[in-house]
């Protein structure tokens, strides 16, 4: 393989996973070799036990919640999972969710498989609080809602949305619902602690802030019925069966800790390196930012359209120069995906075939943006140049 | 040389891959995603995809996945659908072969830089004395592809290898098994990809268009029996029809979707001296007014003589002997009389 290893490669893939943070892996090493399941009584049982409460304080403190909030998951799919179909579980019978349409397919999903519904956005991706209030009037006329998610991020995007002001708007005119918030692609960014206050449940994701793949936290706030999903057995107060994942969890407590301790600088360094490399990028003629000049959006994300290019071999060429991005969608075959994101903001589907994402972390180099310029604009001229 | 090999997660493509890889080609190889449907079987099903990226590792090659979903449905699937509400029997994979295989994906491949694709067809790429170049049989004949790549010509023959065309299935499997590729074992694919097993066609169909009974009568117009859907009988067809007594072993001589009609006859009313080729491609150039051609009409048919005849605005085939009528919407594909194993061309029977 010669032409296909480039000799550097430029890592702008953070929001797909990010890479393991040295205090996660330090953690990690620590406890992986712990024999002692934290249910157990015997001392090395106790001192997993504790290791474990070490992490759910951290998190606690990071979200804003009581320690006996943070219930961990396999992950983010299952966090969300578990605040959408564990609230209807709970539920009176034909009580259904409502979320937006540019949620993740981890919310998505569940909520329209349980005959759900979603709410329109705007051409930056966002949900505006009165076409919520619209949305939710609705949907009371058909039923009772038993919960709303909110994607605080958007994982494709990096657009923010309103949340506190959406959270209100719930109040008023859902008031029996409970308020899920999606933090995943939140966490690296801001201050879910703050952001996320007035929401009942809330989900983060260990691998998207440096933490281990695997780890999941779903915050439930004091009075919200939710049915445990995984019921085999009384882990995590009978909200998740199962033994917890010691070693990735306290991982995973490393790496947010270490995130949000710099996290002030980071988001102000990658802000400027993401505003070089979009200057960069945009001024290949022909490439289109995704989000308008007015959308608030996190410091770590470039989404952009390349008229005329289908972003599938874009990305070929781009991975062969030794530049990892993303279409922002992929299916399990590895393909890219149409991505249901792009179309809900109403992007044209001839320009949402060239929809492509950078995605930096506080790992990113001047040096990476400018590299990944060069190589982006060498790979839209090539393929403009051959392909219609 | 720098080749995109086309692997299906089938045996014949793994063995491509390797064998180029082998010779020390680069190689990268590509799955296609054509469908994203419920049969998760077939050529694009997420097990092939698995399975050819795990000979794509097994070899030392890269992996990619193309989605080609879209260009799929809109000339394969789409027109699969229309054919049959007209009336015509389709040959899917021609269609994808035509549109997609060794449209998008040549084109897309000269894009990223490479000087060949290669897929594990059974045919081979025959450089004439000129060096023109044309599709040839396979050496395997119980394998041979060469009828589902008609289409071939020129600049795309210019590019394209078949790397496993010059072998047997037997040797294939062996080198698949020596070679410790996953796929060795692994049964042939069958059928239509994007049709699940279960339902079958009817289901298929049925889902996407309103299936009509229609009444069955013989060539004098005396109803014989009926079938449930009409758009499902092919011209040509004898068995699934029910027929008792005296019809019974009658063969569908017309099929008329519109009038809910299907005409049955004796076998030799379903004999014709004449097909006309829609939209004919040919490697060379259409053959001469008069000239004697190979005709072969199904993916593993007998061959059949026939004279070129050129009608105003259209190409047609005159046979030596009478031949069953070709099912409109079926591939007529012509072989060189000096050199039966070279494709000349073909189209699509009217």
């Amino acid at each position: 393989m010669t032409r296909t290893a480039a000799a550097e490669t430029v890592y702008l893939d953070w929001s797909a996973t990010a890479p393991l943070r040295p205090e996660a892996a330090q953690a990690w090493q620590r406890w992986a070799t712990h024999v002692g399941n934290p249910s157990g009584s015997h001392r090395d049982a106790r001192t997993a036990r504790r290791v474990l409460d070490d992490a759910r304080d951290t998190f606690a403190e990071l979200l804003g919640c009581d320690p006996g909030a943070v219930v961990f998951t396999s992950g983010g799919t299952e966090a969300d999972d578990l605040a959408v179909q564990g609230v209807l579980d709970a539920a009176a019978p034909g009580a259904f969710a409502v979320c937006s349409a540019v949620e993740h397919h981890a919310v998505l999903d569940p909520v329209l498989a349980r005959g759900g519904m979603t709410v329109p956005v705007d051409r930056d991706g966002v949900v505006r609080p009165d076409v919520l209030a619209e949305g939710l009037r609705s949907a009371a006329a058909a039923g009772p809602v038993a919960v709303v998610s909110i994607l605080a991020v958007n994982n494709e995007t990096g657009v923010r949305q309103p949340v506190e002001d959406l959270v209100a708007v719930v109040r008023e005119h859902a008031p029996g619902a409970v308020v899920h918030v999606d933090a995943v692609a939140a966490f690296c960014w801001t201050d879910v602690a703050r952001t996320t206050a007035s929401a009942d449940l809330v989900t983060v994701s260990a691998h998207k802030f440096g933490g281990p793949q695997g780890v999941g936290v779903l915050v439930v706030r004091d009075g919200v019925r939710l049915a445990a999903r995984l019921v085999g057995g009384t882990q995590e107060r009978g909200r998740r069966a199962g033994t917890p994942n010691v070693a990735g969890i306290a991982a995973a407590a490393a790496a947010a800790s270490a995130t949000a301790a710099d996290r002030t600088d980071t988001v102000a360094r990658v802000e400027g390196l993401r505003d070089r490399l979009a200057a960069g990028v945009l001024a290949v003629p022909g490439v289109v930012p995704t989000l308008g000049p007015t959308a608030e959006r996190v410091a770590g994300t470039l989404h952009v359209c390349v008229r005329g290019v289908d972003s599938e071999p874009l990305l070929f060429l781009l991975d062969e120069g030794g530049v990892r991005a993303s279409a922002g969608s992929s299916c399990q075959s590895g393909a890219r995906r149409r991505s249901h994101v792009v179309d809900a903001m109403g992007v044209d589907p001839d320009l949402g075939r060239g929809a492509l994402r950078f995605s930096l972390g506080h790992g990113t180099t001047t040096a990476d943006c400018d590299r990944a310029v060069e190589v982006f604009a060498a790979a839209v001229d090539r393929l403009r140049e051959v392909a219609p | 040389m720098r080749v995109l090999v086309a692997m299906s997660g089938g045996v014949d493509s793994s063995v491509a891959a390797h064998l180029l890889h082998r010779d020390g080609h680069e190689v990268v190889g590509v799955t296609l995603r054509l469908w994203g449907g419920p049969a998760d079987r077939g050529c694009c099903s997420v097990a092939d995809v698995d399975d050819a990226r795990r000979v794509a590792d097994r070899i030392g090659v890269d992996h990619h996945v193309f989605d080609f979903a879209e260009a799929f449905e809109t000339h394969v699937v789409a027109p699969y659908v229309a054919d049959h509400v007209a009336g015509r029997t389709p040959n899917p994979c021609i269609e994808c072969n035509r549109h997609v295989k060794f449209d998008l994906l040549v084109a897309r491949a000269a894009a990223l830089g490479f000087d060949a694709v290669a897929t594990g067809h059974h045919a081979r790429v025959v450089v004439r004395p000129d060096g023109t170049r044309r599709v040839g049989r396979g050496l395997d004949p119980a394998k041979d592809q060469s009828y589902v790549l008609h289409m071939l010509t020129g600049h795309v023959l210019d590019r394209l290898v078949f790397p496993v065309g010059d072998r047997t299935k037997a040797d294939v499997r062996a080198i698949a098994a020596a070679a410790g590729l996953r796929t060795a074992a692994k049964p042939d694919s069958q059928d239509v990809c994007f049709i699940a097993g279960d339902g079958g066609r009817r289901t298929f169909l049925g889902e996407r268009i309103p299936l009509r009974p229609a009444r069955i009568v013989d060539l004098d117009g005396v109803e014989v029996g009926s079938v449930e859907a009409v758009q499902l009988v092919t011209l040509g067809q004898r068995r699934g029809l029910g027929l008792a007594g005296a019809a019974a072993g009658r063969y569908v001589v017309d099929v008329d979707v519109a009038g809910a009609t299907v005409v049955v006859g004796p076998p030799e009313a379903t004999l014709v001296r004449e097909v006309v080729l829609g939209d004919p491609v040919w490697a060379d150039g259409p053959p001469a007014d008069g000239e004697r051609v190979l005709v072969q009409c199904s993916a593993h048919g007998r061959v059949a003589v026939a004279r070129v005849a050129h009608h105003p605005g259209a190409v047609a085939l005159r046979w030596e002997e009478p031949q069953r009528r070709v099912a409109p919407g079926q591939s007529v594909v012509c072989y060189d009389a000096d050199a039966p194993d070279e494709v000349l061309g073909g189209g699509t029977a009217r």
